[in-house]
């Protein structure tokens, strides 16, 4: 009578799972955490993009959750305190970011046909970190806010 | 071409603050992810979105890898006349969509 289980043909096959498990696993140390922004690159990107201008907090409100289950998809919503008539109104709102690959986020343009200065999308998070939303005014001002998020499952650097 | 959805109120009384929702169909690959032979899987994001009522721009946007998949953006406008409010979307290899929606001031 056979036995139920063979020995010879389990065996082999548990060995080379094995194998390859922790082939995969080297590989996911290797290949994964390759390119990070950094706070002094998102630094840089702001700078690049007030032209050196004072950036006073206050005025932008940023509505992102403060922990994040899963980085692929957070919605995030920026509003900004402005009365938007032509003489005074937010002339863009920029979103910059810590950790993820590269500073920037999304530059939003608008204008005193906006009515209200509020906008939302998702983004992707690749870790634990500080989100920035600078909002240029008309007057050539720059006001910010921001908003730290925990991020559980991170976006970007997980391969296929 | 990618599907897209636009929500735009169908009235509106003249000088209402709007709000325009939009989400189009686009995978967003970021240019930072290895692929099964270890090669990096080549960018394409959209990275423009504009918005224009009757022929005039009223939002603009530009998009970067760090937007989900199926961009979604929402923003407002002020009600001013009826007509057509036109959306087109722009990226990486000659990706191009528009859409259009009509709306009606009293």
């Amino acid at each position: 009578m056979k036995p139920l289980i063979q020995p010879s043909r389990i065996q082999p096959s548990r060995r080379r799972f094995m194998a390859g498990a922790a082939g995969a696993a080297a590989l996911q140390i290797v290949t994964s955490r390759g390119a990070s922004a950094t706070p002094e690159a998102m630094r840089a990107e702001i700078t690049r993009v007030t032209g050196g201008a004072p950036v006073r907090s206050g005025k932008v409100a940023l509505d992102i959750p403060q922990l994040v289950e899963n980085g692929n998809t957070v919605s995030m919503a920026v509003s900004v305190e402005s009365p938007m008539t032509p003489a005074d109104h937010v002339k863009a709102i920029h979103v910059f970011n810590e950790k993820n690959p590269q500073p920037q986020v999304i530059s939003m343009y608008l204008g005193p046909r906006a009515g209200r200065a509020a906008v939302s999308t998702r983004i992707k998070l690749a870790d634990t970190q500080k989100i920035i939303a600078i909002a240029q005014m008309s007057d050539g001002s720059f006001w910010s806010g921001s908003a730290d998020v925990i991020v559980t499952i991170a976006a970007c650097l997980e391969d296929l | 071409m990618a599907r897209a959805l636009i929500n735009v109120p169908a009235k509106a009384a003249r000088g209402e603050i709007i709000e325009i929702k939009t989400l189009i169909q686009h995978p967003m690959e970021t240019g930072f992810r290895v692929g099964y032979n270890g090669a990096m899987i080549p960018r394409d994001i959209i990275s423009n979105f504009v918005c224009a009522y009757n022929g005039v721009e009223i939002f603009r946007a530009e998009l970067s890898s760090a937007i989900a998949s199926n961009p979604f953006l929402t923003f407002t406008t002020v009600a001013a006349e009826s007509g057509e409010i036109t959306f087109k979307w722009t990226g990486d290899n000659g990706f191009e969509a528009i859409e259009t929606a009509g709306i009606t001031v009293a």
